[in-house]
């Protein structure tokens, strides 16, 4: 997973996306859904910005759970987890590689939880 | 990448990537496909009858929620005839069950069902806040899966209903089959492959029509749909479902999808190989298994969402259990591998005796544990192998409030 510096410089181009928490994955983010953000266009290393490197985000800035190897295990996104990027299953779409568009909904849903 | 479009209709876009074979399908397609192979596989094991009264055990969960949407729509769809009553078990845990029941609610409305709550409180005199008050929160799941398990048979009969539907699928199927190959316990991991279980001896059958279907599908099922469920960890065991089988059935499926249900088959296959072990529905099992008692104890364990989904602590206790069986199975298991070698330390009980030298035999000869008669609870009356049921066995170590009682 890229890897991005704290605190983006403020001259880099933001991303306004929608990101949204379902399944019990809420819990790891202070119990809400819905979080509307505004990522950084690009990674530390100039690539623009992909799936990959908003989990990566997402922990550092995001969650404020402890626990984010409920959410990431082995520098990956948690086998279990699914991901919808704009209602389109994440395999369709690039996985990790996908290249985060403004304006994109990006839903995560734990298939882990019980209920 | 350019949008790719559904492999059945043609043309929408495709929103789902099947797991099992990777079709792309959209939507609308994906949805009528879920629901045609849940139609079939209900048909093909004949899971019900006209006019039958089915309950759905009803947690407010995803997979709960999926089959009484589904159950409702195919019993419409095809004209099962079936009388569907949502079955919802209330633990008594103070901000997680009350929740998820106010989502059982909104569904029977939702799905125009009667809904039937029965608290363990009525049924046990301990509502689960009480349990572990008194015991602690290491070890609760085990009394939560024994009563809750009791607790869906006796729901049933309270209202005459004689067939209980779960929403076990497909990853909890495959995840039980792991789990008992890697104990070696071969009858265990029969029962757990069956769709039906609990059938002739006992009042009420059990049975999962969601068997074949990935959780995957069944989540995303939930979300197209747009069904109302419910999703919160037991506040009791937060991190059940962090549990080392469940972890290695979903990094499988990352790397191969199909997986989950090549586990599945496979279990079904091994079952095949062990005798006296019921065989679904069908009527032709041997005098050797009592399969209700069996059945009861699959779940002995189990937090409210899914068999396996297991804390460290219940794994042990299982596993304290299972060495207790392969004792009391070892006088038999002892004069069947004499035949052969000399008896091994550590010998697994449902070990198949190897004998190289005379390899004719083409029926294939397991030791089967069975040592358990069904019976009835001398105090509540419920089917047990024993003098006293699992539940009131709890019971009793918790009235005289000595938590340590192991089952």
């Amino acid at each position: 997973m890229a890897v991005e510096t704290e605190a983006a410089s403020p001259e880099v181009a933001k991303l306004p996306i929608v990101v949204e928490f379902s399944g019990g994955l809420e819990m790891l983010f202070s119990d809400q859904r819905r979080h509307s953000l505004s990522v950084p266009a690009t990674t530390s290393e100039g690539k623009p910005a992909t799936v990959a490197s908003l989990i990566d985000y997402l922990c550092r800035n995001t969650m404020k759970d402890t626990r984010k190897e409920l959410f990431v295990l082995d520098d990956h996104l948690r086998p279990g987890i699914l991901v919808l990027i704009n209602d389109a299953d994440w395999e369709l779409e690039g996985e990790e590689a996908y290249e985060i568009q403004s304006g994109d909904n990006i839903l995560f849903v734990s298939t882990l939880h019980g209920g | 990448m350019a949008p790719a479009l559904c492999a059945v209709c043609k043309t929408e876009r495709a929103l789902i990537k099947r797991p099992k074979n990777h079709q792309k399908l959209c939507k609308g397609c994906f949805i009528q496909i879920f629901e045609d192979e849940t139609h079939h596989t209900i048909i093909s094991s004949g899971l019900f009858y006209p006019g039958e009264k089915v309950a759905i055990g009803a947690s407010g969960g995803k997979d709960s929620t999926v089959l009484a949407s589904v159950l409702k729509t195919l019993n419409e769809r095809h004209k099962y005839g079936l009388d569907l009553v949502l079955l919802s078990i209330d633990e008594g845990i103070k901000g997680y069950r009350d929740d998820s029941l106010e989502t059982v609610k909104r569904n029977a409305a939702q799905y125009d069902m009667p809904l039937k709550i029965v608290g363990y409180d009525e049924l046990y005199g301990w509502t689960m806040d009480q349990v572990v008050e008194t015991i602690g929160k290491k070890g609760n799941c085990t009394y939560c899966g024994v009563f809750r398990r009791q607790a869906l048979d006796r729901g049933s009969k309270m209202l005459g209903i004689k067939h209980v539907v779960t929403g076990h699928n497909a990853d909890d199927v495959a995840e039980t089959v792991l789990m008992n190959l890697l104990r070696g316990d071969l009858a265990r991991l029969s029962r757990a492959t069956s769709i039906v279980t609990g059938s002739s001896a006992s009042d009420v059958k059990r049975s999962k029509p969601l068997k074949y279907a990935y959780e995957k599908e069944i989540v995303l099922y939930a979300h197209h749909k747009k069904l109302d469920y419910f999703s919160t960890e037991c506040i009791y065991s937060p991190e059940a479902f962090r549990g080392s089988a469940r972890t290695l059935i979903k990094s499988l499926e990352r790397v191969r999808p199909s997986a989950i249900l090549d586990v599945v088959r496979s279990g079904e296959d091994m079952a095949r190989l062990v005798p006296g072990q019921t065989r679904d529905a069908c009527a032709c099992k041997s005098n050797t298994a009592p399969a209700p008692v069996a059945a009861e104890e699959d779940n002995g364990g189990g937090c409210g969402s899914a068999n396996g989904r297991s804390t460290g602590g219940e794994m042990a206790a299982m596993e304290k259990q299972l060495r207790e069986n392969e004792k009391a199975a070892e006088g038999m298991l002892e004069t069947e591998i004499t035949m052969a070698k000399p008896t091994e330390k550590g010998s697994q009980p449902n070990r198949q005796p190897q004998s190289e030298k005379e390899p004719k035999t083409s029926s294939i000869t397991v030791p089967i544990i069975k040592k358990q008669k069904l019976g009835s609870c001398e105090r509540c009356g419920y089917m047990s192998s024993q003098k006293l049921c699992q539940a009131c066995m709890l019971l009793e170590g918790l009235n005289k409030n000595r938590p340590e009682i192991q089952i």
